[in-house]
Protein backbone atom coordinates (compact mmCIF):
# COMPACT_ATOMS: atom_id res chain seq x y z
CA UNK A 1 0.00 0.00 0.00
CA UNK A 2 2.33 2.63 -1.19
CA UNK A 3 -0.79 4.97 -1.12
CA UNK A 4 0.00 5.70 2.72
CA UNK A 5 3.47 7.11 2.36
CA UNK A 6 3.06 10.49 1.93
CA UNK A 7 6.03 11.37 4.21
CA UNK A 8 8.26 13.62 3.23
CA UNK A 9 10.13 15.71 5.24
CA UNK A 10 13.32 14.94 7.49
CA UNK A 11 10.98 14.17 10.12
CA UNK A 12 10.18 10.73 9.72
CA UNK A 13 10.84 9.33 12.52
CA UNK A 14 11.73 5.97 10.37
CA UNK A 15 14.81 7.28 8.65
CA UNK A 16 16.38 10.17 11.14
CA UNK A 17 17.21 7.49 14.24
CA UNK A 18 19.33 5.75 11.55
CA UNK A 19 21.36 8.20 10.51
CA UNK A 20 22.81 8.15 14.56
CA UNK A 21 23.85 4.62 13.48
CA UNK A 22 26.44 4.24 15.88
CA UNK A 23 25.72 3.43 19.59
CA UNK A 24 27.62 2.07 22.01
CA UNK A 25 30.12 -0.53 19.92
CA UNK A 26 32.27 2.25 18.44
CA UNK A 27 33.47 3.76 21.58
CA UNK A 28 33.96 -0.08 22.92
CA UNK A 29 35.68 -0.90 20.43
CA UNK A 30 37.69 2.26 20.09
CA UNK A 31 38.27 1.85 24.00
CA UNK A 32 39.54 -1.76 23.48
CA UNK A 33 41.75 -0.97 20.48
CA UNK A 34 43.32 1.97 21.84
CA UNK A 35 44.02 0.43 25.36
CA UNK A 36 45.69 -2.92 23.05
CA UNK A 37 47.57 -0.60 20.52
CA UNK A 38 48.99 1.19 24.31
CA UNK A 39 49.95 -1.97 25.79
CA UNK A 40 51.47 -3.85 22.75
CA UNK A 41 53.60 -0.21 21.88
CA UNK A 42 54.98 -0.03 25.47
CA UNK A 43 55.37 -4.05 25.34
CA UNK A 44 57.45 -3.55 21.93
CA UNK A 45 59.04 -0.52 23.00
CA UNK A 46 60.91 -2.16 26.25
CA UNK A 47 61.92 -5.25 24.40
CA UNK A 48 63.50 -2.96 21.52
CA UNK A 49 64.97 -0.37 24.02
CA UNK A 50 66.37 -4.22 26.18
CA UNK A 51 65.05 -3.35 28.77
CA UNK A 52 62.81 -7.12 29.55
CA UNK A 53 64.15 -7.68 32.77
CA UNK A 54 63.46 -4.10 34.26
CA UNK A 55 59.93 -3.67 33.21
CA UNK A 56 58.35 -7.56 33.25
CA UNK A 57 54.85 -6.10 33.28
CA UNK A 58 55.01 -3.82 30.86
CA UNK A 59 57.21 -6.35 28.24
CA UNK A 60 55.43 -9.76 29.25
CA UNK A 61 52.66 -9.77 31.67
CA UNK A 62 50.38 -6.75 30.66
CA UNK A 63 50.53 -7.81 27.14
CA UNK A 64 48.05 -11.48 27.97
CA UNK A 65 45.38 -8.86 27.86
CA UNK A 66 45.90 -7.67 24.30
CA UNK A 67 44.35 -11.01 22.60
CA UNK A 68 41.44 -10.82 24.41
CA UNK A 69 40.75 -7.06 24.61
CA UNK A 70 41.10 -7.12 20.49
CA UNK A 71 39.08 -10.12 20.46
CA UNK A 72 36.48 -8.63 22.76
CA UNK A 73 36.54 -5.21 20.23
CA UNK A 74 36.45 -6.92 17.35
CA UNK A 75 33.32 -8.79 18.57
CA UNK A 76 31.78 -4.72 19.41
CA UNK A 77 32.73 -4.21 16.33
CA UNK A 78 30.99 -7.55 14.34
CA UNK A 79 27.81 -6.70 16.37
CA UNK A 80 27.47 -3.05 15.05
CA UNK A 81 27.60 -4.05 11.41
CA UNK A 82 24.24 -3.78 9.71
CA UNK A 83 24.86 -6.70 7.13
CA UNK A 84 27.20 -9.17 9.20
CA UNK A 85 27.19 -12.34 7.33
CA UNK A 86 29.46 -9.85 4.33
CA UNK A 87 31.87 -9.13 6.74
CA UNK A 88 34.53 -10.85 5.13
CA UNK A 89 33.92 -7.86 2.22
CA UNK A 90 36.59 -6.18 4.71
CA UNK A 91 39.17 -8.76 3.42
CA UNK A 92 38.87 -8.78 -0.64
CA UNK A 93 39.86 -5.22 -1.15
CA UNK A 94 42.36 -2.76 0.23
CA UNK A 95 41.01 0.58 0.32
CA UNK A 96 43.94 2.96 1.08
CA UNK A 97 41.25 6.01 1.09
CA UNK A 98 39.51 4.26 3.82
CA UNK A 99 40.77 4.22 7.25
CA UNK A 100 38.12 2.10 8.49
CA UNK A 101 39.87 -0.63 5.49
CA UNK A 102 43.30 0.05 7.36
CA UNK A 103 42.19 -0.88 9.99
CA UNK A 104 40.56 -4.21 9.28
CA UNK A 105 44.02 -4.67 7.79
CA UNK A 106 45.73 -4.16 10.83
CA UNK A 107 43.82 -5.90 12.96
CA UNK A 108 44.15 -8.50 10.66
CA UNK A 109 47.69 -8.74 10.95
CA UNK A 110 48.15 -7.05 15.10
CA UNK A 111 45.34 -9.82 16.54
CA UNK A 112 47.36 -12.95 15.94
CA UNK A 113 50.94 -11.36 16.23
CA UNK A 114 49.55 -10.23 20.47
CA UNK A 115 48.08 -13.65 20.59
CA UNK A 116 51.96 -15.17 19.39
CA UNK A 117 53.94 -13.02 21.92
CA UNK A 118 51.41 -13.42 24.84
CA UNK A 119 52.39 -17.54 24.09
CA UNK A 120 55.82 -17.19 23.74
CA UNK A 121 55.72 -15.98 27.36
CA UNK A 122 53.46 -18.36 28.48
CA UNK A 123 55.86 -20.80 30.16
CA UNK A 124 57.47 -18.06 32.07
CA UNK A 125 53.85 -17.15 33.79
CA UNK A 126 53.30 -20.98 34.05
CA UNK A 127 56.80 -23.18 34.34
CA UNK A 128 54.86 -26.60 34.12
CA UNK A 129 53.15 -25.22 30.44
CA UNK A 130 53.90 -27.93 27.62
CA UNK A 131 52.67 -27.10 24.41
CA UNK A 132 50.54 -30.35 23.32
CA UNK A 133 51.77 -30.15 19.71
CA UNK A 134 55.17 -30.32 18.44
CA UNK A 135 54.87 -27.39 16.17
CA UNK A 136 53.57 -24.76 18.28
CA UNK A 137 57.06 -25.45 20.15
CA UNK A 138 58.63 -24.58 16.81
CA UNK A 139 56.54 -21.74 16.61
CA UNK A 140 57.64 -20.56 20.22
CA UNK A 141 61.27 -21.20 19.39
CA UNK A 142 60.66 -18.83 16.25
CA UNK A 143 58.95 -16.08 17.58
CA UNK A 144 61.64 -16.20 21.08
CA UNK A 145 64.62 -16.42 18.69
CA UNK A 146 63.24 -13.36 16.71
CA UNK A 147 61.80 -11.42 19.00
CA UNK A 148 63.25 -8.15 18.62
CA UNK A 149 62.24 -7.95 14.61
CA UNK A 150 58.68 -8.75 16.09
CA UNK A 151 59.20 -5.78 18.45
CA UNK A 152 59.96 -3.28 15.17
CA UNK A 153 56.50 -4.97 13.35
CA UNK A 154 54.45 -4.43 16.75
CA UNK A 155 55.81 -1.33 17.58
CA UNK A 156 54.62 0.34 13.98
CA UNK A 157 51.08 -1.76 14.47
CA UNK A 158 50.38 -0.52 17.48
CA UNK A 159 51.19 3.22 16.26
CA UNK A 160 48.90 2.59 12.81
CA UNK A 161 46.06 0.70 15.24
CA UNK A 162 46.26 3.53 17.97
CA UNK A 163 46.09 6.58 15.11
CA UNK A 164 43.57 4.67 13.08
CA UNK A 165 41.02 5.02 16.23
CA UNK A 166 40.89 8.69 16.10
CA UNK A 167 41.22 8.95 12.23
CA UNK A 168 38.46 6.25 11.92
CA UNK A 169 36.68 9.62 13.46
CA UNK A 170 38.28 12.48 11.68
CA UNK A 171 38.02 11.33 8.14
CA UNK A 172 34.23 12.00 8.55
CA UNK A 173 33.96 15.85 7.00
CA UNK A 174 30.18 15.69 7.54
CA UNK A 175 30.68 15.33 11.50
CA UNK A 176 32.77 18.59 11.98
CA UNK A 177 33.30 17.84 15.37
CA UNK A 178 35.12 14.89 14.38
CA UNK A 179 36.59 16.64 11.45
CA UNK A 180 40.00 17.43 12.69
CA UNK A 181 43.45 16.26 12.00
CA UNK A 182 44.08 16.00 15.37
CA UNK A 183 42.02 13.87 16.32
CA UNK A 184 44.42 10.79 15.17
CA UNK A 185 47.11 11.93 17.91
CA UNK A 186 44.88 12.88 20.30
CA UNK A 187 43.48 9.02 20.23
CA UNK A 188 46.62 7.63 19.80
CA UNK A 189 48.50 9.39 23.37
CA UNK A 190 44.99 9.16 25.12
CA UNK A 191 45.21 4.90 24.39
CA UNK A 192 48.73 5.15 25.23
CA UNK A 193 47.98 6.20 28.60
CA UNK A 194 45.39 3.68 29.32
CA UNK A 195 47.80 1.30 28.01
CA UNK A 196 50.48 2.98 30.59
CA UNK A 197 47.60 3.13 33.50
CA UNK A 198 47.01 -0.62 32.97
CA UNK A 199 50.82 -1.70 33.22
CA UNK A 200 51.10 0.44 35.70
CA UNK A 201 48.42 -1.44 37.87
CA UNK A 202 49.07 -4.56 37.29
CA UNK A 203 52.81 -4.10 38.08
CA UNK A 204 54.05 -5.77 41.40
CA UNK A 205 57.63 -3.86 41.26
CA UNK A 206 58.03 -0.79 42.67
CA UNK A 207 60.36 0.41 39.74
CA UNK A 208 58.21 -0.26 37.03
CA UNK A 209 55.57 1.17 38.85
CA UNK A 210 57.33 4.36 38.91
CA UNK A 211 58.58 4.36 35.31
CA UNK A 212 54.75 3.70 34.17
CA UNK A 213 53.65 6.40 36.57
CA UNK A 214 55.90 9.21 34.98
CA UNK A 215 55.63 7.76 31.38
CA UNK A 216 51.97 8.24 31.97
CA UNK A 217 51.84 11.37 33.37
CA UNK A 218 53.63 12.48 30.35
CA UNK A 219 50.91 11.10 28.38
CA UNK A 220 48.19 13.04 30.14
CA UNK A 221 50.16 16.18 29.79
CA UNK A 222 50.69 16.12 26.01
CA UNK A 223 46.76 15.19 25.59
CA UNK A 224 45.79 17.58 28.00
CA UNK A 225 47.78 20.16 25.33
CA UNK A 226 45.89 18.16 22.39
CA UNK A 227 42.31 18.64 23.81
CA UNK A 228 43.65 22.73 24.72
CA UNK A 229 44.39 22.60 21.12
CA UNK A 230 41.69 20.71 19.73
CA UNK A 231 38.98 23.67 20.92
CA UNK A 232 41.24 26.96 20.17
CA UNK A 233 40.93 24.96 16.55
CA UNK A 234 37.42 24.72 16.68
CA UNK A 235 36.90 28.16 18.10
CA UNK A 236 39.07 29.61 15.11
CA UNK A 237 37.18 27.65 12.46
CA UNK A 238 33.72 27.23 10.71
CA UNK A 239 30.18 28.41 11.87
CA UNK A 240 29.82 24.04 11.80
CA UNK A 241 32.72 23.68 14.08
CA UNK A 242 32.24 26.62 16.43
CA UNK A 243 28.82 25.17 17.05
CA UNK A 244 30.40 21.90 17.43
CA UNK A 245 32.51 23.41 20.42
CA UNK A 246 29.88 24.87 21.93
CA UNK A 247 28.15 21.45 22.39
CA UNK A 248 31.52 21.63 25.19
CA UNK A 249 31.49 25.06 26.16
CA UNK A 250 27.99 25.42 27.60
CA UNK A 251 26.17 22.82 25.68
CA UNK A 252 24.95 19.34 26.55
CA UNK A 253 28.64 17.62 26.79
CA UNK A 254 29.78 20.55 29.13
CA UNK A 255 29.83 18.51 32.56
CA UNK A 256 30.09 14.93 31.51
CA UNK A 257 33.17 15.93 29.21
CA UNK A 258 34.81 18.81 31.50
CA UNK A 259 34.30 16.64 34.95
CA UNK A 260 34.38 12.80 34.09
CA UNK A 261 36.97 13.04 31.34
CA UNK A 262 39.56 16.07 31.84
CA UNK A 263 38.93 16.26 35.89
CA UNK A 264 38.37 12.83 36.58
CA UNK A 265 39.86 11.08 34.03
CA UNK A 266 43.22 13.59 33.62
CA UNK A 267 43.74 16.21 36.35
CA UNK A 268 43.21 14.30 39.29
CA UNK A 269 44.83 11.36 38.32
CA UNK A 270 47.59 13.43 37.07
CA UNK A 271 48.04 14.94 41.11
CA UNK A 272 47.80 11.49 42.42
CA UNK A 273 50.40 10.45 40.24
CA UNK A 274 52.74 13.14 41.30
CA UNK A 275 51.77 12.56 44.59
CA UNK A 276 52.91 9.12 44.55
CA UNK A 277 56.77 10.28 43.02
CA UNK A 278 56.91 12.38 45.58
CA UNK A 279 56.73 10.13 48.43
CA UNK A 280 53.17 9.36 49.13
CA UNK A 281 51.17 6.05 49.48
CA UNK A 282 48.44 5.82 47.17
CA UNK A 283 47.33 2.64 46.11
CA UNK A 284 47.70 2.59 42.34
CA UNK A 285 44.45 1.01 41.39
CA UNK A 286 43.11 4.77 42.17
CA UNK A 287 44.79 6.67 39.03
CA UNK A 288 44.69 3.87 36.70
CA UNK A 289 41.03 3.03 37.16
CA UNK A 290 40.31 6.68 36.87
CA UNK A 291 42.37 6.82 33.57
CA UNK A 292 40.88 3.85 32.05
CA UNK A 293 37.23 5.03 32.73
CA UNK A 294 38.51 8.73 31.53
CA UNK A 295 39.71 7.16 28.40
CA UNK A 296 36.36 5.06 27.73
CA UNK A 297 34.11 8.05 28.78
CA UNK A 298 36.41 10.40 26.13
CA UNK A 299 34.97 7.81 23.27
CA UNK A 300 31.46 7.83 24.44
CA UNK A 301 31.21 11.16 24.75
CA UNK A 302 33.35 11.84 21.11
CA UNK A 303 31.45 9.23 19.17
CA UNK A 304 27.85 10.66 20.81
CA UNK A 305 28.67 14.04 20.11
CA UNK A 306 30.08 13.96 17.18
CA UNK A 307 27.32 12.41 15.35
CA UNK A 308 24.69 15.54 17.12
CA UNK A 309 27.18 17.88 14.67
CA UNK A 310 26.47 18.45 11.04
CA UNK A 311 26.44 20.44 8.53
CA UNK A 312 23.82 23.96 8.02
CA UNK A 313 22.04 24.29 4.86
CA UNK B 1 29.01 12.80 -19.32
CA UNK B 2 28.26 14.09 -15.88
CA UNK B 3 24.34 13.63 -15.27
CA UNK B 4 23.46 16.17 -12.79
CA UNK B 5 19.74 17.62 -11.77
CA UNK B 6 18.67 21.02 -11.29
CA UNK B 7 15.49 22.13 -9.50
CA UNK B 8 13.43 24.97 -9.51
CA UNK B 9 12.64 25.48 -5.98
CA UNK B 10 10.47 28.83 -7.40
CA UNK B 11 8.51 25.97 -9.19
CA UNK B 12 8.42 23.33 -6.27
CA UNK B 13 4.98 23.43 -4.68
CA UNK B 14 6.24 20.38 -2.16
CA UNK B 15 3.88 17.82 -3.24
CA UNK B 16 5.69 14.79 -2.76
CA UNK B 17 5.46 13.44 -5.31
CA UNK B 18 8.54 12.92 -6.22
CA UNK B 19 8.66 10.86 -3.02
CA UNK B 20 6.23 8.41 -3.93
CA UNK B 21 7.48 8.04 -7.44
CA UNK B 22 11.12 6.79 -5.60
CA UNK B 23 9.05 4.63 -3.58
CA UNK B 24 7.20 2.86 -6.16
CA UNK B 25 10.23 2.75 -8.73
CA UNK B 26 12.63 1.40 -6.41
CA UNK B 27 10.63 -0.71 -4.31
CA UNK B 28 11.56 1.29 -1.34
CA UNK B 29 10.71 -0.38 1.74
CA UNK B 30 7.62 1.17 3.55
CA UNK B 31 8.58 3.97 6.00
CA UNK B 32 11.91 4.51 3.96
CA UNK B 33 12.19 7.55 1.49
CA UNK B 34 15.42 8.08 -0.95
CA UNK B 35 14.37 11.78 -1.71
CA UNK B 36 12.13 14.02 0.64
CA UNK B 37 11.33 17.53 0.87
CA UNK B 38 12.83 20.47 2.88
CA UNK B 39 11.74 23.70 3.63
CA UNK B 40 13.25 26.53 4.78
CA UNK B 41 11.89 30.10 6.61
CA UNK B 42 13.89 32.67 6.00
CA UNK B 43 13.13 36.45 8.72
CA UNK B 44 10.30 37.34 10.40
CA UNK B 45 6.89 38.35 9.53
CA UNK B 46 5.97 40.34 7.33
CA UNK B 47 9.52 39.58 4.99
CA UNK B 48 9.75 35.69 5.50
CA UNK B 49 10.66 33.94 2.49
CA UNK B 50 10.05 30.26 1.94
CA UNK B 51 12.12 27.77 -0.05
CA UNK B 52 11.04 24.75 -1.20
CA UNK B 53 13.70 22.06 -2.05
CA UNK B 54 13.28 18.17 -3.00
CA UNK B 55 16.45 16.82 -1.80
CA UNK B 56 18.48 13.36 -2.05
CA UNK B 57 21.83 12.31 -3.18
CA UNK B 58 24.05 15.04 -4.41
CA UNK B 59 26.14 12.37 -6.65
CA UNK B 60 29.73 14.37 -5.64
CA UNK B 61 32.60 14.41 -7.78
CA UNK B 62 34.54 14.41 -4.82
CA UNK B 63 32.16 11.67 -2.95
CA UNK B 64 33.14 11.09 1.02
CA UNK B 65 31.07 8.16 1.18
CA UNK B 66 33.36 6.58 -2.03
CA UNK B 67 36.15 7.59 -0.45
CA UNK B 68 35.87 6.29 3.54
CA UNK B 69 33.94 2.95 1.96
CA UNK B 70 35.94 0.00 3.29
CA UNK B 71 35.12 -2.39 0.77
CA UNK B 72 34.43 -0.60 -2.59
CA UNK B 73 30.74 -1.29 -2.30
CA UNK B 74 29.89 2.77 -2.92
CA UNK B 75 31.37 3.58 -6.21
CA UNK B 76 30.70 5.73 -9.19
CA UNK B 77 30.03 5.03 -12.41
CA UNK B 78 29.45 6.37 -15.57
CA UNK B 79 27.97 9.47 -15.16
CA UNK B 80 28.98 10.25 -12.04
CA UNK B 81 26.00 8.53 -10.09
CA UNK B 82 27.26 7.32 -7.02
CA UNK B 83 26.13 3.75 -6.10
CA UNK B 84 26.22 1.04 -3.74
CA UNK B 85 26.49 -2.87 -4.48
CA UNK B 86 24.17 -4.21 -1.44
CA UNK B 87 26.43 -7.26 -1.56
CA UNK B 88 29.52 -5.83 -0.93
CA UNK B 89 28.52 -3.68 2.00
CA UNK B 90 28.98 -4.44 5.12
CA UNK B 91 26.43 -2.07 7.00
CA UNK B 92 29.62 -0.45 8.90
CA UNK B 93 27.76 3.11 8.77
CA UNK B 94 30.76 4.88 7.71
CA UNK B 95 29.56 6.02 4.30
CA UNK B 96 26.13 7.46 6.39
CA UNK B 97 28.99 8.95 8.81
CA UNK B 98 30.33 11.28 5.64
CA UNK B 99 27.60 12.36 4.07
CA UNK B 100 27.03 15.84 4.87
CA UNK B 101 23.66 15.43 3.06
CA UNK B 102 22.19 12.44 5.12
CA UNK B 103 21.03 10.88 1.90
CA UNK B 104 21.75 7.33 3.07
CA UNK B 105 19.66 4.91 5.32
CA UNK B 106 20.44 1.67 6.58
CA UNK B 107 18.14 -1.02 4.53
CA UNK B 108 16.34 -2.91 7.04
CA UNK B 109 17.89 -5.95 5.49
CA UNK B 110 21.13 -4.13 6.30
CA UNK B 111 23.32 -2.91 3.72
CA UNK B 112 22.88 0.88 3.11
CA UNK B 113 20.43 2.15 0.52
CA UNK B 114 20.38 5.82 -1.65
CA UNK B 115 19.31 7.36 -4.67
CA UNK B 116 20.52 6.14 -7.36
CA UNK B 117 19.71 8.62 -9.72
CA UNK B 118 17.53 5.79 -11.46
CA UNK B 119 20.52 4.80 -12.83
CA UNK B 120 18.05 1.17 -14.47
CA UNK B 121 16.17 4.66 -16.35
CA UNK B 122 18.69 6.74 -17.17
CA UNK B 123 21.02 4.12 -19.38
CA UNK B 124 18.21 3.41 -21.24
CA UNK B 125 17.69 7.15 -22.03
CA UNK B 126 14.65 8.29 -19.70
CA UNK B 127 14.70 10.41 -17.02
CA UNK B 128 14.64 9.52 -13.30
CA UNK B 129 11.50 8.45 -11.74
CA UNK B 130 11.22 11.48 -9.62
CA UNK B 131 11.63 13.80 -12.46
CA UNK B 132 9.18 11.83 -15.15
CA UNK B 133 6.17 12.47 -12.89
CA UNK B 134 7.12 16.39 -11.24
CA UNK B 135 3.56 17.81 -11.52
CA UNK B 136 5.31 21.54 -11.92
CA UNK B 137 8.23 20.11 -14.26
CA UNK B 138 10.38 21.84 -11.69
CA UNK B 139 13.54 18.97 -12.14
CA UNK B 140 15.14 18.91 -14.73
CA UNK B 141 17.48 15.97 -15.46
CA UNK B 142 20.16 15.59 -18.12
CA UNK B 143 24.05 15.53 -19.26
CA UNK B 144 26.20 18.25 -17.67
CA UNK B 145 28.76 18.29 -20.09
CA UNK B 146 26.20 18.09 -22.85
CA UNK B 147 25.49 22.29 -23.54
CA UNK B 148 21.86 20.91 -25.02
CA UNK B 149 20.49 18.87 -22.54
CA UNK B 150 17.92 19.50 -20.17
CA UNK B 151 19.91 20.35 -17.12
CA UNK B 152 22.26 23.02 -19.17
CA UNK B 153 19.69 24.89 -20.65
CA UNK B 154 17.87 24.99 -17.06
CA UNK B 155 20.92 26.69 -15.51
CA UNK B 156 21.99 29.01 -18.28
CA UNK B 157 19.64 31.97 -17.51
CA UNK B 158 19.23 31.37 -13.83
CA UNK B 159 20.83 31.83 -10.50
CA UNK B 160 21.70 28.80 -8.44
CA UNK B 161 23.62 27.35 -5.77
CA UNK B 162 24.20 23.62 -4.48
CA UNK B 163 23.86 22.70 -1.10
CA UNK B 164 26.76 22.62 1.60
CA UNK B 165 29.77 23.38 -1.12
CA UNK B 166 32.23 24.23 1.70
CA UNK B 167 31.69 21.15 2.32
CA UNK B 168 34.24 20.12 -0.60
CA UNK B 169 32.06 17.36 -2.18
CA UNK B 170 31.41 18.77 -5.18
CA UNK B 171 27.56 18.10 -4.93
CA UNK B 172 25.72 17.55 -8.29
CA UNK B 173 22.11 18.68 -7.53
CA UNK B 174 21.53 22.73 -8.49
CA UNK B 175 19.08 24.75 -7.19
CA UNK B 176 17.87 27.44 -8.88
CA UNK B 177 16.80 30.31 -6.66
Amino acid sequence: MKEELIISGRMNPNIDPYLHIWHWHIPVYLFLGGLAAGILFFAALYTIMGREKEMPTAVKWATFLVPITLVVGLLALFFDLKHQLYFWQLYTTVRIESPMSWGAWVLMFITPLSMLWAASYIKEAIPTWKWKFKILDQIEALVIKYRKALAWVMLALAVILGIYTGILLSAFNARPLWNTSLLGPLFLVSGMSTGAATIMWMSKSHHERKIMSMVDLVLIIVELFFITHLFMGFLASTAVQIEAAELFLGGQFTVSFWVFVVILGLVFPAILEIMELRGYKIPVAIPAILILFGGLAFRFIMVEAGQLTRYLY
Amino acid sequence: MRYAMAIDTRKCVGCSDCVVACQTENNVPIGYCRDWITETVDGSYPNVEIELRTERCNHCDNAPCVRCCPTGASHIVDGGSVLVTDYKCIGCGACIQSCPYDARYSHPEGYVDKCTFCNHRVVKGENPACVSVCPTKCMYFGDLDDPDSDVSNALKNRKYKALAPEAGTKPHIFYMI
